[in-house]
């Protein structure tokens, strides 16, 4: 990936996973909320290496916007190669049992949004015959449990999409990688007692990145959470249904 | 709350983290009192704030801008002197001044104005901060610099993180040719050859610090190795810069707590005869890349460990050369005699240039840094003693790398500590500030000794 459009750029994982793009030399079209924050993250890759920094402040959950978004990086970048995609909201769980307004901004941010953005995207790649289309996604998708399964329906609807996605455009030499962390140490996960299963966000953007080199499909990262996830997954649902998870 | 340590382990206190994440945002609001935390590299108590909220600048480490043509770095408080230098040295820059571990942070180096190797030729690191932003919890910032806001300038730099938050900061670096190093090894048999082989090596060396034997005794006190060096000149292409990462850092790890009988007497003993004549005498030259050279014991991750559960404590002091040589006899004597000897230490010369930092500690004349292996009350009160001797001899001993040092002997060795004090963010403090200010008293000390007063009874019982 050499010009690369980063969505939610200011996320930990994005950060981490820029800084490494810019040690590469990668030209960069950055997308985040925050004006102040998203300069802060531009500077620094720019000062790391970064070839070309280009950045944008928007909120992502305006739908409207994609398509001249998508536009625009392919002018500002002279073309794109690769799309990191690593915006989302973990939401409250409670919450969203008690309203459905929580629920629909969680399913909107980290599923419908993300399908708009990649429908402009793919029809392109699909067009240039290349590309790869790299989506952080969460173990949480893997299966519901009681404790956030509004946030783990958001990534396994999104898993499921990636998968279609990936199937249509492996004809046209589009590569779709699903990145599927387990806990990261981040702002978003701030609040949460942290144990020896955090990874930190460095360690999450290296496997994001060699996963994308690899052209890989679906990968954990770190790579633990693939037996975690298939003990979890293993487990019969008149079991799982009664265990507090 | 939980127990966040110290480089040296000691004291334990606890205290709760806040992490901070983006240089623009205000100061959180918490109860009690605050402190920036950087890489915890600070040996004592400067770095901790028993039952306050520690403010974790981890999260402050992005670069903002660097200039490869005059050697400028802007970056934000959290980034550490390893980012620094990653960025720098390919680019042919190095930084002006360091200390003797590149894992701590620029904020960190601010608060302390750390020295290195070079002060006799370049003084601190707070000298070569062109500017920073402080972000007080009223919710200004300043930008600070020698010409903008200079008081809070002086006042910031060796501050202990007590003025407010550094936000970020622009560094002036040097130029280097390449990231070699030519050292040389000189033995030198006691104290006395200590002090003359030091000074002539200052001429010619812009590198200068030394190994001493703490077991030695007699005839031998004071003996050791001394280590100089300058940065090799120019060769004819620039790949050395452009590969001048070893990978060899951070290979080795001290696993866990080494048990308390690992280190005594016999082996420190041991250990420091072998070091000392593996050299047979004689002084040795040799081409070594600059992060063996500056930062030998990066090598092994987590050495502090070697100290076990208790941690250990550092002292590091300073004497003027008048009175440098009877009172470096007495503390190197002194603590040979003490419950476990001082396994590392190491004497180096400070050269005349002033700081601009109002409580930096370095000023002329001979330094010298030793670690103890935590034992308790015997262990306190050798460092404590040390303390009184420095003081004695018109000293000073550095806040980050103590832990015992009386309120009485700081308000001695940085005279400008009440003017200082008008200058700390009221919502800031550290367990050290606390210990060296034990209650807001109705009468300063000093008036108190003016006056010809003893201190009250009160008082002494607080300490």
């Amino acid at each position: 990936m050499k010009k690369v459009l980063v969505l939610g750029a200011t996320s930990a994982i994005a950060q981490a996973t820029v800084r490494l793009l810019a040690a590469r030399g990668a030209s960069l079209y950055l997308v985040g909320r925050n004006v102040e924050n998203l300069d802060a993250v531009a500077k620094d890759a720019a000062t790391r290496g970064a070839a070309k920094v280009e950045s944008k402040a928007l909120d992502l959950n305006d739908f409207s916007a994609h398509e001249a978004l998508v536009d625009g990086a392919f002018q500002a970048l002279g073309g794109l190669d690769g799309v990191v995609l690593a915006h989302g909201v973990l939401g409250d769980q409670t919450e969203a049992q008690r309203s459905w307004a929580a629920t629909e901004a969680v399913l909107r941010t980290n599923f419908l949004s993300a399908v708009s953005l990649l429908t402009a995207l793919a029809n392109r790649f699909e067009a240039q015959k290349a590309g790869t289309l790299v989506v952080i996604s969460s173990v949480a998708g893997d299966r519901g449990r009681q404790s956030n399964y509004v946030y783990g329906a958001s990534k396994g609807a999104l898993n499921v999409f990636l998968q279609g996605l990936r199937n249509r455009l492996a004809k046209s030499n589009v590569a779709v990688v699903t990145v599927k962390p387990g806990f990261v140490d981040t702002p978003m996960t701030a609040h949460i007692p942290k144990n020896k299963l955090f990874a930190s966000p460095e360690k999450v953007a290296r496997g994001l990145l060699s996963a994308a080199d690899g052209r890989k499909n679906e990968v954990y990262v770190p790579g633990i959470w693939a037996l975690i996830m298939l003990i979890i997954k293993s487990i019969p649902e008149s079991v799982f249904k009664k265990l507090k998870l | 709350m939980k127990a966040q340590e110290s480089w040296g382990r000691y004291p334990r206190v606890e205290q709760r983290t806040h992490a901070l994440t983006w240089r623009s945002d205000a100061l959180p609001e918490v109860s009690g009192a605050v402190l920036p935390h950087g890489l915890g590299r600070s040996y004592g108590d400067s770095c901790l704030n028993g039952g306050g909220t520690l403010l974790m600048t981890s999260g402050l480490d992005r670069l903002i801008a660097f200039d490869a043509a005059t050697g400028v770095v802007r970056c934000e408080a959290g980034v550490s002197l390893d980012t620094l230098l990653r960025l720098a040295v390919p680019r042919g820059w190095f930084l002006p001044v360091t200390p003797g571990t590149k894992y701590v942070t620029v904020g960190g180096a601010i608060a302390n104005d750390v020295h290195g190797k070079n002060h006799h030729r370049g003084g601190t690191f707070g000298r070569y901060v062109r500017r920073f932003e402080l972000l007080r919890s009223d919710g200004s910032r300043r930008v600070c610099a020698p010409d903008e806001n200079p008081d809070w300038y002086g006042a910031t730099i060796g501050g202990l993180g007590l003025t407010g938050l550094v936000t970020w900061a622009e560094v002036q670096l040097k130029p280097i040719s390449n990231p070699f190093v030519l050292q040389e090894t000189v033995p030198f048999g006691n104290l006395d050859e200590f002090l003359v082989v030091a000074r002539e090596s200052e001429a010619d060396h812009e590198f200068t610090m030394a190994w001493v034997d703490c077991l030695a005794r007699g005839r031998k006190l004071g003996r050791g190795l001394l280590y100089r060096g300058n940065f090799a000149p120019p060769q004819f292409d620039r790949l050395p810069l452009a590969k001048s990462h070893l990978s060899h850092g951070m290979g080795l790890a001290v696993p866990m707590d080494m048990p308390a009988f690992c280190l005594n007497r016999l082996s420190v003993s041991a250990f420091n005869w072998l070091y000392f004549h593996r050299q047979n005498g004689k002084p040795k030259q040799r081409l070594t890349h600059y992060d063996p050279f500056f930062y030998p014991l990066d090598a092994i991750y987590g050495w502090n460990r070697i100290y076990g559960r208790r941690g250990f404590l550092q002292f590091q002091c300073v004497v003027p050369y008048a009175t440098a040589r009877d009172a470096l006899r007495e503390i190197l004597e002194r603590s040979s005699r003490g419950a476990l000897p001082s396994f590392l230490s190491v004497l180096k010369t400070f050269g005349d240039i002033p700081s601009p930092g109002w409580l930096s500690f370095p000023r002329q004349g001979v330094t010298l840094a030793m670690d103890f292996a935590n034992r308790g009350e015997k262990t306190y009160r050798l460092v404590e003693d040390l303390d009184k001797l420095t003081r004695e001899a018109g000293g000073a001993v550095y806040p980050a790398k103590d832990a015992r040092m009386s309120p009485e002997s700081f308000a001695a060795y940085f005279p400008r500590h009440s003017e200082f004090a008008g200058y700390i963010d009221p919502a800031f403090s550290s367990s050290f500030w606390r210990r060296m200010n034990p209650v807001a008293l109705p009468f300063s000390l000093e008036s108190e000794r003016k006056g010809g007063a003893a201190a009250p009874q009160s008082l002494l019982a607080l300490r």
